[in-house]
């Protein structure tokens, strides 16, 4: 069986993680995805980092290493003439354009959905913008920390176990820039849609994807309950009893939330009594009683460290989870059975181990993991291979720094 | 012809996706599905009814959750008591007249239920079989059932969320909605793949690792650098600060509890904020002068910022902001986003009648798809409201079958 994207040509103008993942996800499934970057500086995300020994260098971003697995690099700038008319000729022929500039400014460079439409009928033209295409606040500017918070969940975090200790702090943003991969996980998902209305109905289309909206959209049981029951979710939240726990290298999540967990859990705790004492017994009386239920965990936890805590808790069936951090999750022998992380050789950066799919399809073909690209690598192959461009004209537009 | 003058033109047109879900993290995939346009029929029985029919989402009514209702969209309901053999056999029959099984059951319970991909796949190799589970379907943890607070702390996210001084962070219910936007890409890529090949496949998706994937730049940051355990920059949490950014932070505002996010990335936009602030001093004082001096000067800065922020609303703060070009925005909350005109104008918001719930207020579609508009057609199902529908229109049942099914509880 071949990969679903096989043949598939994706162009990604777009940079940092929010369009980058979207074209990740797709380009681990067999897409053809030609990274489109600024001359000189390229993706944002080269200069992010981390980096080997905290030395910044383009080629050697991490968070660019990681997003830019299976893809290509070229670099153009489309707000020239020359550049527009290589762009143009990319997507005259590409499936799939994902972009991610401020809306109106790809219509501006005459690069918009309707102007690439007219040379490209069946073009799918993905657009992942904070506020997406239309609407008052589209024109907003953001970072992450912007569109998390405008998306409702940022209000809600870190949670009642830091509301305890910092009452006075703010809420925060989810860390590893949360919201950026929750728009590019919903692009894929329109991109995908947009992909199978094309094979039945032999349309393009324009996919509007809002970073605001996407992180706003995962969170509808929260807002929904809230609404209902008439409160607002805040950073206090917090589970009754159970939650956070600290032990001696760390802390674990520990919710014993059914009798039957809370039985396994006191068992594995070396207190079976506690599962016959009826201020416990329920899972009522635990409600009532949580502060006692609390201070009986966090007594057994804090003399264990989180593995052991772990291995100890999670056949029980007890909801368990240690708080992992990349170590952690490196070591992971379940991560470790599933390959999750495999080594790919980078000509600069060498060898590293990346996170590569979470999940597995049974019909795709083991195929290598190509490391990232580096910046405009494929500039020769791809203009003057592809395009048919003349090495000299690669050269001259080259002086001129449009690639 | 447009999309608006044909309203059946909807991106999976003619899809059927059997949702043998509970809860969140199955539910929510199958919903995308369902407003992209497949025909998504849930199966569900009152003997082993989904947990957002259930306290604390409903009480004496299963039809009356407001959480299932949101959850649930534009879905079919058939019931079918899956303890039953004939409503497998039921089960069966529906899979071989459909396109894709979702199911995120505890592991092991679909194969001995006899509705595992090895049975399904024999019914109809071209099935799309999507499993949803915790740790995954193999390996040493797989038999381990999974929570979503479980993979917020396994998947290394709560590790990065919160201040560095501070407990992990505490992500709820949106980490099944991650899990199951994952599941639905990877659900849309076996469709596709079978459109165009007509193979069907089976896809194990490990929540854990769904939700591992967005902490890349720290696991970068152990492959580069060994620093698993928070020495990087990107490997702990770090509160509402960025890495190359200063101000960059959620500020209080006038108003109970009331915050406004400003982010500052380069001299440009200081200077900008400066000038909006009523502080054009702070442009030439040594401190803040560039970007490197303004980070190692953030608490100062923080403080300074604050006592700006509090005379104003997190709306004044932002909206004088992002005149002079300043990234700025609310920290929203439920109220503050129901009244969002930005978000009304784009239909995030929706209004739909339920017949037991009345009038809900639910979120909209997640993408705009110009041509193949995804749309809410449909409240939630009620429990079985559409057992006519699949068992007789599509399975060909007679009405005496239906009968003598719900008589012996195999339809319940």
């Amino acid at each position: 069986m071949a990969a679903p994207f096989k043949g598939i040509t994706v162009l990604e103008y777009a940079g940092f993680v929010a369009g980058p993942y979207c074209g990740r996800l797709l380009a681990d499934l067999g897409a053809e995805v030609v990274k489109i970057e600024a001359p000189g500086a390229g993706d944002p995300a080269r200069g992010y980092g981390p980096f080997p020994g905290n030395i910044p260098n383009r080629e050697k971003s991490g968070l660019f290493l990681h997003l830019s697995l299976n893809k290509r690099s070229i670099t153009v700038d489309p707000s020239t003439p020359s550049g527009k008319e290589l762009f143009v000729k990319l997507a005259a022929k590409a499936d799939v354009l994902i972009e991610d500039c401020s809306p109106g400014r790809m219509s501006d460079m005459g690069l918009g959905f309707a102007q690439l439409q007219e040379l490209n009928q069946s073009l799918i033209y993905v657009s992942v913008t904070p506020y997406g295409q239309t609407g008052p606040h589209s024109v907003w500017k953001a970072q992450h920390i912007n569109t998390f918070h405008a998306s409702g969940e940022g209000y809600t975090l870190p949670g009642g176990a830091t509301y305890a200790k910092f009452p006075e702090r703010p809420p925060v943003a989810a860390g590893a820039h949360l919201g950026e991969y929750d728009a590019g996980l919903m692009a894929a998902s329109g991109t995908v849609a947009a992909l199978y209305a094309r094979q039945i109905w032999g349309i393009g289309q324009h996919v509007d994807i809002s970073k605001q909206e996407a992180t706003f959209g995962l969170n509808r049981l929260m807002f929904t309950q809230s609404e209902s029951e008439g409160h607002v979710v805040d950073r206090t939240r917090s589970y009754v009893y159970g939650g956070i726990f600290p032990c001696n290298d760390g802390y674990v999540m520990l919710y014993p939330r059914e009798d039957r967990q809370w039985r396994a859990l006191v068992g594995i705790m070396g207190n079976p009594e506690l599962a016959e004492d009826e201020r416990f017994s329920a899972r009522a009386s635990r409600i009532e009683n949580a502060g006692e239920v609390n201070a009986a965990i966090s007594r057994w936890t804090q003399t264990l460290g989180k593995d052991e805590i772990y291995s100890l808790v999670a056949p029980s069936g007890c909801p368990v989870g240690l708080y992992a951090d990349s170590q952690d999750l490196h070591k992971s022998p379940q991560l470790q059975a599933r390959k999750f992380f495999r080594e790919v050789d980078h000509p600069l950066a060498g060898q590293l181990s990346y996170p590569v799919r979470p999940y597995q399809f049974s019909g795709l073909p083991e195929e290598a993991t190509i490391a990232a690209p580096l910046l405009g690598q494929h500039n020769n192959e791809i203009f003057c291979g592809q395009l048919g461009l003349p090495p000299a004209e690669l050269a001259e537009l080259r002086r001129a720094g449009v690639v | 012809m447009t999309a608006k003058s044909n309203p059946n033109r909807t991106a999976l047109s003619g899809v059927r996706v059997l949702d043998l879900t509970n809860l969140l993290a199955g539910p929510f995939p199958s919903l995308l599905l369902a407003l992209l346009g497949a025909e998504v029929i849930k199966i569900e029985s009152e003997a082993q009814l989904d947990a957002a029919r259930r306290p604390p989402y409903a009480y004496d009514d299963p039809d009356a959750s407001p959480v299932f209702n949101t959850i649930n969209l534009n879905k079919l309901s058939v019931q079918l008591n899956l303890k039953e053999p004939e409503a497998i056999r039921l089960v069966h029959g529906l899979v071989s007249i459909s396109d894709a099984v979702v199911e995120n059951m505890r592991p092991g319970v679909m194969d001995r239920l006899g509705l595992g991909y090895q049975q399904l796949g024999k019914i109809n190799p071209t099935l799309v079989f999507a499993s949803i589970t915790g740790a995954g379907g193999t390996g040493p943890e797989s038999s381990y059932p999974g929570y979503a607070p479980a993979f917020n702390a396994l998947s290394g996210l709560g590790h990065l969320t919160g201040y560095p001084d501070g407990p992990p962070g505490e992500l709820h219910d949106s980490i099944d909605c991650r899990v199951g936007a994952t599941a639905a890409f990877a659900i849309l890529s076996g469709l596709f793949h079978r459109l165009r090949t007509g193979e069907g496949q089976f896809i194990d998706l490990s929540s854990r690792e769904s939700i591992a994937m967005f902490t890349g730049e720290a696991l970068m940051d152990f492959s580069m650098n060994g620093n698993g355990a928070g020495n990087g920059t990107t490997s702990i949490r770090r509160g509402n600060r960025s890495p190359g950014m200063a101000p960059h932070g959620c500020y209080p505002c006038k108003g109970q509890d009331a915050w406004v996010t400003i982010a500052v990335s380069d001299d440009t936009e200081w200077q900008a904020f400066c000038g909006a602030i009523g502080h054009p001093e702070w442009i030439s004082e040594p401190e803040f002068r560039d970007s490197s001096l303004r980070q190692k000067n953030q608490e100062t800065l923080d403080l300074l910022i604050g006592d700006w922020t509090q005379t104003k609303s997190p709306n004044e703060a932002t909206k004088l902001l992002q005149s002079a070009g300043v990234a700025a925005a609310p920290s929203m909350t439920r109220p503050d986003l129901a009244n969002d005109p930005h978000l009304i104008a784009r239909g995030a918001w929706q209004r739909l009648e339920h017949p037991v719930l009345g009038r809900q207020t639910v979120q909209g579609p997640p993408w705009i798809l110009s041509e193949t508009p995804a749309s809410i057609h449909s409240p939630s199902p009620l429990l079985g409201q559409h057992n006519e529908y699949v068992l007789q229109g599509l399975l060909g049942a007679s009405k005496a079958e239906l009968a003598e099914w719900l008589d012996a509880g195999v339809l319940n």
